[in-house]
């Protein structure tokens, strides 16, 4: 483009401010992480970060929550991305959870997202001795995220006081902590969905398959679609799994995930399907829908 | 809007989607105007409030009062449990919506005073403010205030939302006056551009289209004037600026500097300078992931290749040679106080300017501006949520424009040293030359040659504590030690140097600061001079310990905190003045009703309700030896 091409378009825009806060969090934290859960988030967060430090490598691990639970292809397309940008890839586990056999079933989807997402979290960034983790929440997602600022202070227990947050002015971002306090950062707090899906479109962005609508094993459990990834989901008497044409809006784990019945096979088809679409893509996640204000309190309990 | 575009072509429709321009804008003004409904019923016209979140509207709406749709708009915008429980907004949310033309990023800002540092993060990257008046009140103080911070913090475009002409049977003649009234206030803000337009946000009047309730108002309705307004400045006028963000090195042949255009712009092969150091260079290439670029400008996040080897660092500004930004270590700014603890000159702080980070005093206030009657007063400090005009001395130079041209380079922070809290934003007005005038003069004979002819290490030994903790006692026995071994000391005295010095100071805190100020110096001086400088004062606050600290600068500094707890110091009480402090007769009294910071890490500290003096002098001399 030329200078005399004076407006930036809004994606533009998006682009060049999360490229700034990345370069922000390099330049002023000694031990910054990137987390990467392989979504279509994550994946559009490591292409900014990518773009900020080219040519050179990303100067900071990422690091991935692996509770266990993940679609089997999230894991297999997460490992692609490593080898193909040779990135440094840190997965962790809650070993203990994992040992007591942790698992949304018998435990309740609170207490499991509690073990083994936001106790997992911690742990690692506690080992990591992490003063800087980097996230791809967006502001649209959730009314307690709308709140939320862009360079988002932790205490030493990584709990978030939503009532009392740093000012933040222009693009002015105060990254001081004191020892032992960590930040969190949001590069993408002011994308949308759509600007999310346009921009993977508009860049050709891989994500993982399981976005796209195909032929896959569902149980339907109270007006959700879960899909039978592998012989650990419990199965009713009865239940018997059957094959649909489905795709996921969101990934997480697939016990809690739910999936929508889709004929969209490629972007156009799913950007289409999203703005025809009367619901948030947060209804197909179990965890949310608790009790009202739950992502404020998860948040401040140290979840991202 | 979305039924729409699933008739046409899809990649038109996405072409369309990923070429939409995009405005930010704020909503402001006092409680129960009606801002968060008025964000509510945007999304809600825009089709954007989607089945799932509308049935939980619906279900959180009981109980509250609601509109016409049985739906109570605000809690769409107020996210926090503490707000839903007490109905109002306490800091600033953003919502996002489209329409065919354009994308909008809303920040919906708290009307309270108490919150304003919030209102004014939502106010300091938008493009535009709607300033939302009750049609039934007028104007009032938060509508004023809102204005003035929203100019101040640099939002040049403002559209007057008189809300609820229904409420006042969508009479003209209130509307009228409420306009008039509106303008001749704003008129010294400067605004670049000034719209009003009468809405109802419950009923939706003039919010999509024109509304048939206000047929004598002929502008445009309130969605159509924002998808039309061009905000953006023409970049190629503005001065190419460049704050060095990261210094990115891939590899022994690349050495390129990553940053985002401040204002301007720049293409291959421009001469450029560097504002600190005036070494000049040329543009080699610019870098990005989608290959180089011939040319770059406002706002684009990219990578510049020089063509030789410059020494350039984070916080560095690049600008063409010619029309280079003010480089000086002294301005005048307006500040926002967004802290408790009040502003006071002398404290020392830490500014953000760009990517510079640098040490900084307020060195006076010129005077604190009513943010309600823009009217102003002689000021000694600035509270929570006031204005100052005020000078600031940095560290170091820094390289700055005067506030309001393109791009953000006027505009800084203030942090607190210790709690790293944000504490102010400022916007310079204009660089003071005195600094550049006013050199310091470099004598042959320095501080190590008197050191040498008295051979002794030059240094401060700074003691803190309660008074009646034992200091002076502690201070008076190791001068005569160190008197006793040859060496050359002084105390300053906190009692003594207040009958002389300091005489015109009280015991307010900001006297006390500059009490504290003026000390160091005076012991830097004897230092500089080849002394052994005791000082025995109370001390009791941590930031002007640091700014001691500072000031000594590379003169060896020793902080020494008797720790002797308040009961004893106060049954010895040998001035008789903790006695008087608790009958009333003396204010500001540390210990009593102004606190003590007890230091975090002192260097020595002392027990005095344990040891003996002579104990505490002798141990102390052990380790200054």
């Amino acid at each position: 483009m030329t200078a005399q091409q004076a407006r930036l378009t809004h994606l533009q825009k998006l682009e060049a401010e999360s490229i700034e806060i990345f370069r922000e969090v390099a330049a002023s934290f000694e031990r910054p992480v990137m987390m990467y859960s392989i979504g279509k988030d994550s994946s559009v967060l490591l292409h900014l970060a990518r773009k900020a430090f080219y040519p050179s490598r990303i100067p900071f691990p990422l690091l991935h929550i692996d509770t266990g639970w993940k679609f089997s292809e999230m894991i297999a397309f997460r490992d692609r991305m490593a080898e193909a940008h040779g990135l440094d890839l840190l997965a962790h586990t809650n070993e203990e959870g994992r040992a007591a056999n942790v698992n949304p079933f018998d435990h309740g989807s609170a207490r499991y997202t509690d073990i083994m997402k936001t106790q997992a979290l911690r742990q690692a960034l506690n080992a990591g001795r992490y003063d800087a983790a980097i996230g791809g929440a967006r502001r649209d997602e959730e009314k307690s995220r709308a709140k939320e600022r862009i360079f988002s202070h932790r205490n030493a227990s990584h709990a978030w006081d939503p009532r009392n947050q740093r000012p933040e002015l222009w693009r002015l971002f105060n990254t001081r902590i004191a020892p032992g306090e960590s930040m969190r950062i949001f590069p993408l707090s002011n994308w949308t969905e759509l600007d999310i899906w346009t921009y993977i479109y508009a860049e050709q962005i891989p994500i993982v398959p399981l976005y796209f609508a195909a032929r896959r094993p569902v149980v339907e459990r109270s007006g959700t679609l879960i899909m039978v990834d592998d012989h650990r989901l419990p199965l009713a008497e009865g239940e018997v799994p059957a094959e649909e044409f489905v795709r996921f809006r969101t990934l997480g784990c697939y016990p809690l995930t739910g999936a929508i019945r889709s004929r969209a096979t490629d972007l156009p088809g799913i950007i289409m399907e999203m703005q025809a679409s009367r619901t948030s893509e947060r209804e197909g996640r179990l965890i949310d829908s608790d009790e009202a204000g739950s992502m404020e309190k998860k948040k401040q309990e140290g979840y991202f | 809007m979305a039924q729409a575009a699933l008739e046409r072509p899809l990649d038109d429709w996405l072409a369309e989607q990923t070429e939409k321009s995009l405005l930010r804008f704020f909503t402001c003004g006092s409680v129960d105007d009606g801002k968060s409904t008025l964000i509510g019923r945007l999304l809600y016209d825009s089709r954007l409030i989607l089945d799932d979140q509308l049935a939980r509207l619906r279900a959180d709406s009981r109980n509250r009062s609601a509109g016409e749709e049985g739906i109570d708009f605000s809690l769409l915008v107020d996210g926090l449990a503490a707000e839903r429980e007490q109905g109002i907004t306490i800091d600033v949310a953003y919502r996002f919506f489209s329409t065919a033309r354009r994308k909008f990023i809303v920040a919906d800002t708290p009307g309270h005073e108490q919150y304003t540092r919030n209102m004014a993060t939502g106010a300091s990257n938008a493009d535009l403010a709607l300033v939302l008046v009750d049609a039934r009140k007028g104007l009032l103080d938060q509508t004023r205030r809102h204005s003035f911070i929203l100019s101040l913090i640099g939002v040049r475009h403002v559209v007057l939302v008189v809300n609820k002409i229904d409420l006042v049977d969508y009479d003209a003649a209130v509307y009228a006056e409420i306009e008039a009234a509106y303008r001749a206030f704003a008129a010294p803000l400067g605004f670049e551009t000034l719209a009003a337009i009468p809405v109802s946000a419950l009923r939706g009047d003039n919010i999509l289209g024109p509304s048939g309730r206000t047929p004598w108002y002929r502008g445009p309705a309130l969605v159509p004037y924002l998808e039309d307004i061009e905000v953006s400045r023409d970049a190629t006028k503005a001065p190419f600026r460049f704050p060095v963000q990261w210094v990115n090195r891939a590899g022994i042949d690349f050495r390129g500097f990553s940053g985002t255009i401040a204002s301007g712009s720049v293409k291959v092969g421009d001469e450029i300078l560097v504002a600190a150091s005036r070494k000049p260079a040329r543009i080699s290439r610019i870098v990005t992931m989608d290959g180089d670029l011939d040319a770059a400008g406002t706002g684009q996040a990219v990578t510049l290749l020089l063509d030789r080897e410059v020494d350039i660092a984070r916080g560095d500004v690049l600008a063409h040679a010619g029309e280079v930004p003010e480089y000086s270590n002294q301005f005048q700014a307006r500040i926002i106080w967004m802290q408790e603890e009040p502003a006071y000159p002398g404290r020392s702080y830490l500014l953000k300017l760009g990517s510079q980070q640098v040490g900084a005093t307020i060195t006076g206030i010129k005077h604190r501006t009513n943010v309600n009657t823009l009217e102003k007063a002689a000021a000694t400090s600035l509270a929570l949520n006031e204005v100052g005009t005020l000078t600031i001395a940095t560290d170091r130079p820094i390289a700055f424009d005067a506030f309001g041209g393109e791009g953000h380079t006027g505009a800084f922070i203030l942090i607190d040293r210790l709690s790293n809290a944000t504490l102010g934003a400022g916007v310079i007005d204009f660089g003071l030359r005195r600094a550049q005038n006013l050199s310091y003069q470099n004598f042959d004979v320095t501080r190590d040659v008197r050191a040498d002819m008295k051979r002794q290490t030059p240094r401060i030994v700074w003691f803190t504590g309660l008074s009646g903790s034992g200091k002076s006692t502690v201070a008076n026995l190791l001068e005569k030690r160190l008197t006793m071994e040859g060496r050359h000391a002084y105390i300053l005295d906190g009692d003594n140097v207040r009958h002389g010095l300091n005489r015109d100071l009280g015991f307010t805190e900001a006297d006390r600061i500059e009490n504290i100020r003026r000390v160091a110096e005076v012991a830097r001086l004897m230092a500089d001079a080849g002394l052994i400088v005791i000082v025995s004062f109370i001390s009791p606050f941590r930031n002007e310990r640091q700014l001691a600290r500072e000031i000594a600068g590379d003169i060896a500094f020793t902080e020494v905190h008797v720790d002797t707890p308040l009961e004893v110091c106060e049954a010895r009480d040998p001035k008789g003045l903790y006695a008087k402090a608790r009958r009333g007769e003396l204010r500001n009294f540390t210990g009593i009703d102004s606190p003590f910071e007890a230091p975090e890490h002192p260097d020595v500290t002392l027990h005095g309700a344990v040891e003996t003096p002579e104990a505490m002098a002798e141990a102390l001399y052990a380790q200054l030896r």
